[in-house]
């Protein structure tokens, strides 16, 4: 495989990847063109492949019949909060486990492990019910409280890679020139980490943007809800008004596209360094 | 803080802040000191104490519903049922179809994943130019909930206007638009395409990454003894990084399993409840306030897991015999 390349075995390996590449982009591409035609024009004959005339009609419609901008505000606040607190916390936990030995350890990964096997719905009726118990439903910072929860044991496993990958030494070094462990930390590996736990941010954050079922589950005023749950309400009408909603598809995962291109390299680092260790 | 005797280290260090903590590093990582308990305990506690709040809690309180007569609707009675909630899951006419499509869900969805995403990874093993583009523009699904890759599907799938019937019509291979999830046949068809599309890169990007992992004097060597393409496949490269593909399958098989977002988004388990697996449809009934038989059903999958985890261990069990076998080979 790694040898001599034939011509006839570089040509397929490029059509495949070609065409494995416009099957990939080719939704994206419908989606957005579908939000750039004037409302009348997504449903015409023949289907346009390339807007006749581009229009903002759908996107305004979004801003003035729907409240999308508040939506926009409530996702971006929860999940910046979320997957900031989530990071900072795993962030502990996983140096823990990178870098001690201890009893109860094989235990604590099992139960992050766990969490990730067993549906988060048969939870979704008790978290209601406890939710209402803490005054938090309906409540942007109850929302925040469990994302952080539902954030935290990936991130740990994610983050543990990473700490795994730098040497020990280094923070050696600095404990024997008088920081404490905390010091150590804060100031010697952080900085050395920081692509990795940016990396853990964008995905904690990418998750809770897009999370749907707890949303729709906790949050019921129009006023609270987030994008995804939006998205939801879009559907339940029997007829979807594709015009908005492909508007309202491309703006909810711009923000999160333009994170991933951005760290795309590191993610993939912690996946491939966190699951397959973990 | 002088006394102590560092075990690895030679010289004194020559700057040392006051007020630091002492360097404690006799046995270290063997010896359990309070201190260390301490600071494991600290570190640890406010990752232990959301997850036991906002999500034991919930799961553990689900489960012991999943044994009484709990629903939404009528909460004057919540009295121990046994395995009552149990037995109105599997006398459901629903339950044999949501059985299929959750067999048909995971097998279907992962075999393409698998093959394709492997195809890829050994097509992007060596290096060409764009290639760090190309991974990056073919990692963008992965940024897409699945609950929005699901929409995104149900309009090109859509019957009258959507693409899909388009490019069959153009191509000559169908004269007629299909009405693709209006019939749960070509509906399930259509979520697995969907499902295929969002999930080969995860397969490729881990496979690359083991893929990078086999030393290039193997090939080398299986090059000089005249191995072909196909043997070199499948006596160096797949045994060589058989742990990872074991265990990329049984993660991913565990994920698929509970991802009813794509399902919820493109068909919402219709028509007729006939798209339904096992995840989507206990979403419905949670919906429908039914939280007993909501949570019998979690139980259940949680139990057909856990058969998938025994899997999962053994796979990670033989990992240095296989890795000495790959050497050899």
């Amino acid at each position: 495989m790694i040898g001599k390349e034939s011509t006839a075995g570089r040509a397929t390996k490029f059509t495949f990847l070609g065409l494995w590449l416009v099957f990939s982009l080719f939704p994206l591409y419908w989606i957005v063109v579908t939000s750039l035609k004037a409302p009348g024009d997504i449903f015409t004959f023949p289907i346009a492949y390339w807007p006749e005339r581009f229009s903002l009609e759908n996107y305004q419609g979004l801003f003035g019949k729907a409240d999308f901008g508040t939506y926009l505000v409530n996702s971006l606040v929860v999940a910046t909060v979320a997957g900031a607190v989530a990071t900072a916390i795993s962030t502990l936990s996983a140096y823990v486990l990178a870098r001690f030995e201890f009893r109860s350890k094989s235990a604590l990964l099992m139960a992050a492990l766990v969490t990730q096997m067993i549906p988060s719905f048969i939870a979704l009726g008790p978290l209601y019910l406890l939710m209402t118990d803490l005054r938090l439903v309906d409540n942007r910072f109850g929302l925040m409280l469990v994302y952080i929860a539902v954030c935290i044991p990936f991130c740990t496993v994610m983050l543990r890679g990473f700490f795994e990958n730098i040497p020990d030494a280094l923070e050696e070094a600095a404990m024997i020139d008088g920081l404490s462990r905390f010091g150590a930390l804060v100031r010697v590996l952080l900085p050395v980490m920081r692509p990795g736990i940016v990396a853990a941010f964008i995905f904690n954050f990418v998750n809770c943007w897009n999370e749907l079922f707890l949303s729709v589950t906790l949050m019921n005023s129009d006023g609270n809800k987030t994008v995804p749950t939006a998205l939801n309400g879009f559907i339940s009408s029997f007829n979807i008004d594709w015009g908005s909603m492909s508007a309202a598809a491309v703006l909810t995962i711009l923000p999160t596209m333009v994170l991933f291109a951005f760290a795309s390299r590191h993610i993939v680092q912690g996946l491939t360094a966190g699951s397959v260790k973990g | 803080m002088s006394t102590t005797s560092t075990s690895g280290v030679r010289k004194a260090p020559s700057v040392r802040k006051e007020g630091g903590a002492p360097p404690r590093k006799t046995g270290r990582r063997r010896e359990f000191t309070t201190r260390r308990g301490l600071v494991v305990a600290a570190f640890m506690a406010p990752a232990a104490v959301f997850v036991a709040i906002f999500t034991y809690y919930p799961m553990i309180a689900g489960s012991q519903m999943a044994f009484r007569n709990w629903n939404l609707t009528d909460l004057t009675d919540t009295s121990w049922v046994g395995l009552g909630n149990f037995r109105e899951v599997f006398t459901d006419p629903a339950w044999g179809t949501v059985l299929d499509n959750t067999l048909l869900w995971v097998v279907g969805s992962i075999v393409p994943q698998l093959v394709i995403g492997f195809a890829i990874a050994l097509w992007l093993r060596r290096r060409f130019r764009f290639r760090g583009l190309y991974q990056a523009l073919i990692f963008f699904p992965w940024a897409i909930s699945g609950f929005l890759i699901g929409i995104l599907f149900r309009w090109l799938f859509n019957s009258e206007f959507g693409v899909v019937n388009d490019l069959l019509q153009r191509a000559g291979l169908i004269d007629e638009p299909i009405a693709w999830l209006a019939d749960p046949r070509t509906a399930m068809i259509a979520v697995l395409i969907a499902n295929v599309w969002y999930g080969v890169t995860f397969f490729a990007i881990m496979i690359l990454a083991a893929l990078q992992s086999i030393p290039d004097e193997l090939y080398e060597a299986a090059a000089l003894d005249g191995a072909g393409k196909a043997r070199t496949l499948f006596q160096i490269t797949i045994p060589y990084i058989r742990t990872t593909l074991a265990l990329t399958v049984l993660l991913r098989v565990i994920w698929i399993f509970n991802f009813p977002d794509l399902i919820f988004g493109m068909t919402g388990g219709g028509p007729n409840d006939e798209t339904h697996i096992v995840t989507t449809w206990m979403i419905k009934i949670t919906q429908q306030g039914d939280y007993g038989k909501a949570s019998a059903l979690g139980l259940l999958v949680v139990a057909i897991l856990l058969v998938f985890a025994v899997f999962f261990l053994l796979a990670t069990r033989e990992k240095k015999q296989t890795g000495k076998r790959g050497v050899r080979a």
